[in-house]
């Protein structure tokens, strides 16, 4: 048990190997794709010479100014050079969510069924955050 | 030597921050109208310079990134509070994913006392996000300029307990087994701890939460101080435990911002690179000096950051 022991706990370790691991990953993904957006290898869905004009609007106003839908809609736009930053972006929103799934089965292993609940409750809060359910803007 | 380096960056942050806000003052120095004036790229550039040294004052005055982005951008740069809100969030979290996991392996952050309070808070950080997107921008400015002129108070007069006195754990903490043992390296002992006033400090992460959210300041700053002084967790166990916590109440809460639009990969990208690599120089001058004196001058920025961001909302 992690409370009753000096060395860290099962799951303490293997959330912080995912962990470690998702985010090495995620920002390396943010790095080039950021790299391919400034360098213009794929045509960015707003030209950056043009990003001036819409970065200091409310949200809701860029997103009707320059055509863009709310929620999940980047994927479809995933070949447009500023929206091919969004996979890094949500790898690194995302990993937490993997961490706790993989926790999961832990807990209950271990007849810890509170901790077990806690974990899943979390999975589902962070899927109900990230499925798009609750987005504000595009309105 | 470091102690005058760090002196002297932050006062050419000042000056640049006092320069780029005469842009949208209006006045017309000469600052202001090359800066008003220069490409696109420009403004990312300076972003990230301002970032990278961001990065290492926080590491120095021992405060979150996010804490000092959020007003210090929003306020001084061409960006409106949506977009440098939802980039706070993501400048948050990735110092958090960051950190994480040292922090849980050296046995400084604890699982058994994050997931129960992370669970409440990143509820809460979706009603924050939701609200914060919702309200006009000068609402949200007045807000935040005086939540961080509130974050400067609690800077100035809360003390920190390295050993808070718990004398028995209360119902609630013993039911979910919430306590531990971690080696101090400074003493060569193994400290036992365990909290007490359990609801109370889960009833404040309700608005932690919510701010954290609404804001999208991260939320060290709030989360200290409940999981040191009001449940007795030590010191570092709740500063290694807050920094975790941060991953998961983060993660809620920038979603809601990507899902919503709130998000430009051209302030959100140079913004993470620059605050990473500050803290990694930050890290470094911290092992060979403390500077006491970065504490005041963080104090003195947010002190600015707020008064702007009120002065902001209300259209001064």
């Amino acid at each position: 048990m992690e409370n009753n022991n000096i060395k860290a706990s099962e799951e303490r370790l293997i959330y912080a190997d995912i962990l470690n691991k998702g985010m090495k990953i995620g920002l390396a993904i943010l790095i080039v794709t950021f790299i391919v957006y400034l360098t213009g290898i794929l045509n960015p869905h707003i030209p950056v010479k043009d990003l001036p004009k819409y970065w200091d609007m409310p949200v809701h106003e860029y997103l009707k100014a320059a055509n863009i839908k709310s929620g999940w809609s980047w994927i479809g736009k995933i070949g447009e050079g500023d929206f091919i930053n969004f996979i890094g972006i949500a790898f690194l929103a995302g990993v937490t969510i993997i961490c706790y799934i993989r926790i999961i089965p832990i807990y209950f292993r271990k007849n810890d069924r509170v901790y077990g609940i806690i974990a899943v409750l979390e999975v589902l809060v962070l899927a109900l955050a990230a499925s798009g359910l609750l987005k504000v803007g595009g309105h | 030597m470091f102690r005058r380096l760090v002196i002297w960056t932050n006062i050419i942050i000042l000056l640049i921050l006092i320069s780029i806000s005469n842009v949208f003052a209006g006045e017309h120095t000469a600052t202001a109208d090359i800066l008003s004036n220069s490409p696109w790229w420009v403004w990312p550039l300076v972003l990230f310079v301002v970032t990278f040294v961001l990065g290492i004052v926080a590491v120095l005055g021992g405060v979150g990134g996010g804490v000092l982005f959020v007003p210090i951008i929003s306020g001084f740069f061409p960006f409106h509070l949506d977009f440098v809100r939802g980039a706070g969030l993501l400048v948050a979290l990735a110092g958090a994913l960051a950190a994480g996991p040292g922090l849980l392996k050296k046995g400084m952050a604890y699982l058994r006392l994050a997931l129960p309070v992370a669970l409440i808070a990143s509820a809460c950080a979706i009603v924050g996000a939701i609200l914060g997107l919702a309200l006009p921008t000068n609402v949200i400015q007045i807000s935040l300029g005086i939540t961080i002129l509130g974050i400067v108070a609690i800077m100035i007069i809360a003390r920190k307990s390295d050993y808070p006195d718990v004398k028995e754990a209360d119902a609630l903490s013993s039911a979910l087994r919430i306590t531990g043992i971690y080696y101090e390296p400074s003493t060569g002992e193994e400290v036992n701890w365990k909290i007490h006033r359990t609801p109370l400090g889960l009833a404040l992460f309700v608005i932690i939460g919510i701010m954290a959210g609404m804001f999208g300041l991260g939320a060290g700053w709030a989360n200290v101080p409940v999981l040191n002084l009001v449940m007795g967790a030590p010191l570092k166990v709740s500063v290694a435990t807050s920094k975790f916590l941060l991953s998961i109440t983060d993660t809620s809460a920038a979603w809601i911002y990507v899902n919503s639009g709130a998000v430009l990969p051209v302030i959100v990208v140079p913004s993470i690179i620059g605050i990473m690599l500050g803290s990694m120089v930050g890290v470094k001058i911290l092992s060979k000096a403390k500077p006491a004196s970065v504490r005041y001058i963080v104090i003195v920025l947010l002190l600015f950051a707020g008064t702007r961001a009120l002065l902001k909302g209300f259209g001064i």
